[in-house]
């Protein structure tokens, strides 16, 4: 029985990886096929790093990534702040709601909604064109906002009230009750909502797909327009690289995520 | 009671803003493209047109629903098998889900095209070995496949999940009460992963029925779903009333899913419910 389940999870996994695998081997295919390997060579590599366009699309997407995940944080911890001292059920759950839309909608809906406004805007204004950087920021910190406060707001829940009335028993002001004695408490949450949108942002294709301008391209709509037409071996190296990159970050993460568990424990003993 | 200062009052202001702004009004610019004419006219025309599109929602309802069954097929033993295996082989084994889950879209479906393609690696396998070559690229089979392929992890991972949660020992009473493994699968294993499946289904489910990437991809432009659909008619302003509307349908659609879905949990952890979010029933 042991045997079967083993089997089964390899053979799911293996169909799960061999055409990443199979990418990664032929990316190094110096025939530039995928029917057969003729030899060994980085030849596609280089075609890459040479390749402005790939460049300034990956600078083009953390520049993105960092500045949407850094404005969705700061809004999106405040928010937190202030839904968990909000009173109003009923507005407390229409902020919810709203908030959550875009991650109920699928991508493409929220990326025309998201298309639709700025061009209505566009015509309000009398200008001919808004999108660029600009409606791509808009639009990256707006499907953050709810990853940010999935992350942030429990921690204000499991804050133990006492202490800020301690705090403030004891001469701090609200806000500086607030700032030393419950923000170190939901850091921890602040951190997963900046690194949960810092990714989500450097992953999202769909909806900057309808708010971009062909003069601010990020890596995943280069990889569109690169791939739409013809098979481009670069790109099978441009891909072959974020696999390995993404794999080296994901191990990173799990192995500083036991060891950040252990110094906890070890902190929390004294 | 905690004194709250002004401060912490208005700290969800900006956030409020935000949303109204970028999220409530581009829902309203939808309902507004969706009713008026490409002058701006109150217009029931779009709507009207939509029959022309009922193929089309027909087919990605029915690629979406078989993705989403098989992925369940699939995943829901995969899952339940991970959770049998030692914590360390678990761990493992939740990196190897979740790495592609990491990797774009883009990437996963061009991998997968680049094998099944009629010149990739997968027809000169079969070509040497003397058989026929498959045309998969390109057909209904290609397009469901890359669904399933592109969006299994997203079953696997709330399933695995809930089944880690599980207490064992609701197991273990199940089988001193005398039910056998296939009832102590049907009454305790599966009821108390529900949440996870519901979860799983909406993940696959609703990315599937709104892509336009893997039907271009792997159905090399021959296979229309509403993704595509909504897709090409926003590239030209003077069809963007009627992709206003197929957008809308589409969302309604998926609301309406959702919601019946949700009524078979009452799990409050499921993804799309948010954090106490006031939204599903």
């Amino acid at each position: 029985m042991k045997f079967l389940q083993r089997s089964y999870i390899f053979l799911i996994f293996l169909l799960l990886y061999v055409p990443i695998l199979v990418l990664i081997v032929f990316s190094f295919n110096e025939a530039g096929s995928l029917a057969e390997f003729s030899g060994f060579s980085t030849v596609w590599y280089e075609e890459l790093f040479n390749d402005d366009e790939a460049l300034t699309s990956l600078c083009n997407s953390l520049l993105l990534a960092v500045s949407s995940s850094v404005i969705a944080t700061i809004i999106g911890t405040f928010a937190s702040l202030g839904l968990h001292r909000m009173r109003s059920k009923w507005l407390k759950g229409a902020i919810n709601t709203v908030t959550n839309i875009p991650m109920m909608n699928p991508d493409i809906v929220t990326g025309v909604s998201m298309m639709l406004l700025f061009v209505a805007l566009a015509g309000f204004l009398g200008s001919q064109n808004l999108f660029g950087f600009g409606t791509m920021l808009i639009a990256h910190v707006t499907f953050n906002l709810p990853y940010v406060i999935l992350s942030v707001l429990p921690r204000f829940k499991q804050l133990d009230t006492s202490m800020s009335e301690a705090a403030q028993d004891l001469g701090c002001t609200p806000s500086q009750a607030f700032f030393k004695v419950e923000l170190p408490e939901i850091v921890p949450g602040i951190v997963s909502g900046l690194m949960l949108s810092f990714t989500m942002s450097l992953d999202d294709f769909v909806i900057s797909h309808f708010v971009s301008s062909p003069d601010f391209q990020t890596l995943p709509l280069y990889v569109y327009n690169q791939t739409a037409h013809n098979v481009k071996f670069s790109m099978y190296a441009l891909s072959a690289l974020i696999v390995v990159v993404i794999l080296v970050i994901l191990l990173i993460v799990n192995f500083a995520g036991s060891f950040n568990r252990k110094t906890i424990a070890k902190g929390g003993a004294k | 009671m905690n004194k709250s200062s002004i401060f912490q009052k208005l700290a969800a202001v900006p956030h409020m803003v935000w949303t109204v702004m970028f999220i409530v009004f581009p829902m309203i610019f939808v309902l507004f493209f969706a009713f008026t004419d490409d002058k701006g006219q109150f217009s029931f025309e779009n709507i009207s047109s939509l029959a022309q599109y009922g193929h089309v929602f027909v087919l990605s309802i029915a690629f979406a629903l078989i993705a989403t069954v098989v992925c369940l097929l699939i995943g829901y033993p995969l899952a339940y098998f991970m959770s049998k295996q030692s914590p360390r082989a678990q761990k493992i084994l939740m990196v190897l889900v979740m790495l592609p889950m990491w990797c774009n879209l883009l990437i996963r479906t061009y991998a997968l095209m680049a094998l099944l393609d009629n010149g990739g690696l997968l027809n000169s396998l079969l070509e040497s070995l003397g058989f026929d070559k498959l045309s998969i690229v390109g057909t209904n089979f290609g397009v469901i496949l890359g669904m399933i392929y592109d969006f299994l992890p997203y079953m696997v991972l709330p399933i695995f999940t809930a089944m880690t949660k599980l207490d064992p020992k609701y197991i273990e009473a199940s089988h001193d009460l005398g039910c056998n493994s296939w009832q102590t699968m049907t009454k305790v294993v599966m009821p108390l992963t529900a949440s996870g499946v519901i979860s799983g289904i909406t993940m696959v489910f609703v990315p599937s029925i709104s892509t336009f990437y893997i039907s271009q991809k792997l159905g090399a432009g021959k296979i229309d779903l509403v993704g595509d659909t909504i897709e090409r008619l926003f590239q030209n302003p003077s069809t963007y009333n009627v992709g206003a509307v197929i957008s809308l349908v589409m969302m309604i659609l998926i609301i309406i899913s959702v919601t019946v879905m949700n009524r078979f949990s009452d799990d409050k952890q499921s993804p799309t419910k948010g954090n106490g979010g006031g939204f599903m029933p």
